[in-house]
């Protein structure tokens, strides 16, 4: 009997770092130690949340489903979506070597990055090589799996997040909860009355309109865009063929951020990039729908090095791995790196929409977040949320680049148990219980014990009974219905019989 | 720093290893069957672009070319604008006659800084081309797109475009800057709509960063 | 009519172990339902699970002999039925794999070979017996629940519904929120238990505001899952298979 694949370990199991330790409810310090179960229990209890996420989830739930209705080739992109990420991850050191010539002969410099820490230096370097200790910073995911922020911090450099949720994050000393909404988890009403503790701009009599609140953080940031000299971003996609990167934002910060200051520094996960300009069309059509339920988002971004006269004279490409390449060596678990962070499977995620971000311990949250981050930090440290799903399917039906989700998760599974004490109380049912299924005889018999074993405690068609450990997970909420007193097969010979 | 080059290029290289050796990238097929050219007859595509650029709440108005610099003084009216900025290359025969006009050069000592922008009212551009199923417009921060700066700063932006300009689809529309990219690195901007945030509640909320009004004149 | 097609003589049941045990109404259904039909019933006793759960919960080497057991029970079968969507979703779409990680090419064949032709009910029905009137009687109120694996990896589409409309008498009332999870996941309702019952719960609600007297869907598994809730809160609700509604008559 062949044992299930080991994943190829090419490098340490990268641990995303350590999180913040914070006084408010959601943070990741109380959380990261916890499994998704045990997390997931205290998310489930918060009432705000519930009702925030829910709210939020359905909503772009139904508009993503018309906004893709409203497209008669969808199948056929999402299908190309997923093709060129595949031939993309096949042949990714060709790619990346591609993109780092033609991102240097339009002016950019490239740098490499094994690790978070090591991507931090170098942007901490390049930042510091400028004498600046403040910079501007648009969205990026790959920056908050690193801890860009810290890191700077610990460099005398303050990070400004200017992407509006973010703002409202790193004002409120929080983690994000969503990969595209972060601040998902917040009302206008707690905006509103953190605007006020924080932000000088904010005036006395500010309402919690959502038009108010925008034009606060416009003013606030709009002073600290004109003065920065390093802007620090994220790229959706790099063109291999010519150079160009891609930023897709709805707000106009990230152009501030690119287009503004003297020096640009992107940072950017190896999975990125894609082959072709004519790649872009595909992308730019699927992303926009999935994300934020719109037909395009107001602004997209297409640079391509350093243009004189015109934007940053100085441009930084900093390319990271951080666990990527250990994504790349497991087979099945390659695809989950086609991710293009449209987070469509976290708004039709049954549990995430329960559950929230926190719960996942980690910058990836919600379907994605479940089968990315073990292969990033290692099964052995993530070995919860394989199982933090109930494998519904919704997440792949909807992600934009095919990633078969579910298949993943199982696939992980596999890795957990394989790499688990054999003595662990469930892989001994689990044991018996194929013994038992692997003969006839055995199968039969283990029917008639379990009429007779519940004998005692059913009444009524139920067994009357608090199932012990584990399985208490469900007679505490719900009824268990006793074993017929004949069993299908049963009837069927008694029927052969007649 | 090529240290961790060589390192990452190898770890793909073994974690790529069932891979074979003489499989090249384009073996892996890329079925694109999704639509790459338009449908729609010219008039159906014009009407489709207004439709949907005015869907984000920016105003869309048809105007003949002997009309154009009154749109565009009315445009500015309607705004309020006491002062516009626009690139050297756009013609006279655009520009409106009731504002004070401050040209943007490129690559001279009178290139517009971010803070002189901030000061400006709006900017009228020109741009590369449209897309009617997105709404979108494109510049190439080229010739009367003019610099990506100033469609960014300026609280406004009145976008010229021609009909002949205007294209269906994304894929379409991306063909016709490809050439740009590829020579010149030119910088492209896709433009869909004033600027916006879903932050707060997913209430769509009308500009952020960017012009939070924009208009589009489509000329032909 | 060319394009009727021609009813099946035999089908093999695939009755399931959780079916077998504590389901039997639901495959005594099947068996009056189809015989009703003209399709006879045959019942390899060979068969016990399709590994489903074990599969499912990471214990790939364990599913490996389940494989076999069904492939061998059933390799011999035309055409192979069960009245659960979930298990059959694990044969069609997931057992090419459990034989691959079994490295036994004659296992992969097999499966290979055997798996397009075992189907669900209503698949069964519509397509291969081709009738969506199968002479039933229902004179109650019910609602239909599609569960993930008939709705996601089989494209059951409406199948069932146009089952269920032309079932005389019945009242059939839409489900709101129909495509979302039940909260079940197999071991999931164990090992993320709030979770499932605050998604259960959701699920009940839904199906108390369609004020239905059954709720019914093509697996037995969620229906338990949902009738546990129902029947813990006491609702007066139930559940039924599909196949038991399809097989009541006057």
């Amino acid at each position: 009997m062949t044992e299930t694949t080991e994943p190829h370990t090419l490098a340490e199991p990268h641990t995303l770092a350590e999180p913040h330790t914070l006084a408010e409810p959601h943070t990741l310090a109380e959380h990261h130690t916890q499994s998704f179960p045990q997390a997931a229990r205290g998310a489930l209890a918060d009432t705000q949340l519930r009702r925030n996420l829910g709210h939020a989830t359905h909503t772009i739930r139904a508009k993503r489903a018309a906004a893709v209705a409203e497209m008669g080739d969808w199948e056929e992109l999402r299908e190309a979506g997923r093709a060129i990420k595949e031939r993309t991850l096949r042949h990714l050191d060709q790619y990346l070597v591609a993109l780092e010539l033609s991102v240097t002969r339009a002016g950019g410099t490239v740098h490499w990055a094994r690790d978070g820490e090591e991507c931090n230096r170098i942007v901490a370097d390049l930042v510091a090589a400028h004498g600046v200790d403040q910079v501007v910073k648009a969205k990026s995911l790959t920056t908050e799996e690193t801890r860009l922020n810290d890191a700077l911090a610990a460099r005398g450099i303050q990070a400004l997040e200017t992407d509006l949720a973010q703002l409202i994050i790193q004002l409120a000393e929080e983690e994000p909860s969503h990969i595209l909404v972060p601040a998902i988890h917040k009302n206008r009403a707690e905006i509103r009355e953190l605007f006020l503790r924080t932000l000088p701009e904010a005036p006395a009599d500010l309402s919690d309109d959502p038009h108010a609140l925008a034009e606060v953080a416009r003013r606030h940031l709009r002073e600290r865009f004109l003065s920065a000299r390093v802007g620090i971003s994220g790229a959706n996609f790099a063109v291999a063929e010519t150079g160009t990167i891609a930023v897709v934002e709805s707000e106009g910060n990230a152009r501030m951020c690119t287009t503004l200051p003297e020096v640009l520094i992107t940072v950017m996960g190896i999975e990125k990039v894609i082959p072709t300009w004519q790649d872009l069309e595909v992308y730019l059509q699927v992303l926009p729908r999935s994300s934020t339920a719109e037909r395009m988002n107001p602004y997209t971004s297409l640079w391509t090095g350093v243009r004189p006269g015109d934007g940053p004279q100085e441009f930084h490409l900093v390319l990271i791995d951080n666990g990527r390449t250990s994504v790349l060596a497991d087979e099945i678990g390659r695809q989950a790196l086609a991710c293009i962070r449209c987070s469509a499977c976290l708004n039709v995620c049954p549990v995430y929409e329960r559950t929230g971000g926190h719960a996942y311990g980690s910058t990836y949250p919600g379907p994605i977040g479940a089968i990315l981050t073990p292969m990033l930090v290692g099964v052995k440290n993530a070995p919860s949320l394989p199982y933090a799903s109930s494998l519904c399917g919704a997440c792949y039906e909807v992600c934009p680049v095919k990633i078969n989700i579910p298949e993943v998760l199982v696939h992980l599974r596999g890795q957990v148990v394989s790499g688990q004490d054999s003595v662990k109380p469930e892989a001994v049912v689990m044991n018996l219980a194929a013994r038992m299924f692997g003969s006839r005889l055995l199968y039969e018999f283990a029917q008639r014990l379990g009429r007779l074993a519940q004998r005692p405690f059913a009444r009524g068609g139920l067994i009357r009974l608090r199932l012990p450990g584990p399985l208490s997970g469900w007679t505490d909420a719900r009824d268990l219905p006793a074993l017929p007193p004949e069993s299908f097969r049963e009837w069927w010979r008694g029927r052969d019989r007649e | 720093m090529s240290d961790a080059r060589e390192a990452i290029l190898d770890r793909i290289a073994s974690a790529l290893s069932e891979v074979p050796g003489d499989e090249r990238a384009i073996d892996i097929p890329v079925a694109r069957d999704y639509q790459r050219q338009g449908k729609l007859s010219r008039a159906k595509v014009l009407e489709l672009f207004a439709e949907r650029v005015s869907d984000y709440e920016a105003s869309v108005h048809r105007v003949s070319r002997s009309k154009l610099s009154a749109a565009v003084a009315d445009a500015c009216q309607s705004l309020g604008l006491k002062s516009l900025a626009l690139p050297l290359e756009v013609p006279s025969g655009w520009r409106p006659s009731n504002v004070q006009i401050i040209e943007d050069h490129a690559r001279e000592p009178s290139a517009l800084s971010a803070r002189e922008l901030d000061a400006i009212d709006g900017v009228l551009t020109g741009c590369a081309a449209g897309i009617a199923s997105t709404g979108t417009l494109v510049l190439d921060g080229q010739g009367v797109c003019g610099r990506r700066l100033l469609t960014l700063v300026p609280d406004n932006h009145i976008c010229v475009i021609q009909t002949t300009q205007v294209v269906e689809t994304v894929p379409e529309a991306l063909a016709r800057v490809a050439g740009s990219v590829q020579d010149q690195m030119a910088p492209i901007t896709l433009i869909s709509g004033p600027s916006a945030s879903s932050d707060i509640e997913l209430s769509r909320v009308e500009g952020v960063h960017g012009p939070r009004n924009l208009i589009v004149l489509l000329v032909g | 009519m060319l394009d009727t097609p021609v009813p099946p003589a035999r089908v093999a049941l695939f009755i399931t172990c959780l079916g077998d045990t504590m389901f039997p109404d639901a495959g005594r259904a099947v068996v009056e339902l189809l015989e009703r039909l003209g399709t006879s019933v045959d019942f390899p006793q060979g068969q016990t699970c399709c590994g489903q759960m074990h599969f499912n919960t990471g214990y790939v080497s364990e599913a490996i002999p389940l494989v076999r057991r069904f492939v061998e029970a059933f390799g011999d079968s035309e055409l192979v039925v069960s009245p659960s969507a979930s298990c059959v979703a694990m044969v069609r779409d997931y057992y090419s794999r459990v034989a691959e990680v079994s490295g036994d090419q004659g296992l992969v064949d097999a499966v290979a070979e055997l798996a397009p032709r075992v189907l669900e009910l209503s698949e069964l029905i519509v397509d291969r017996i081709g009738v969506v009137d199968v002479g039933a009687y229902f004179p109650h109120r019910v609602t239909y629940h599609p569960t993930c694996h008939g709705l996601r990896m089989l494209h059951l589409g409406d199948r069932p519904l146009r089952l269920l409309r032309a079932v005389r008498g019945i009242d059939l009332v839409e489900l709101p929120g129909a495509d979302e999870c039940c909260g079940f996941g197999g071991t999931f309702a164990i090992k993320n238990s709030d979770t499932s019952v605050a998604m259960t719960t959701d699920k009940v609600r839904a199906i108390l505001d369609t004020r239905a007297e059954v709720c019914t869907a093509t697996d037995s598994s969620c229906l338990m899952n949902i009738a546990g809730s129902l029947s813990r809160q006491r609702t007066g609700v139930r559940t039924m298979h599909l196949a038991e509604i399809l097989a009541s008559s006057e």
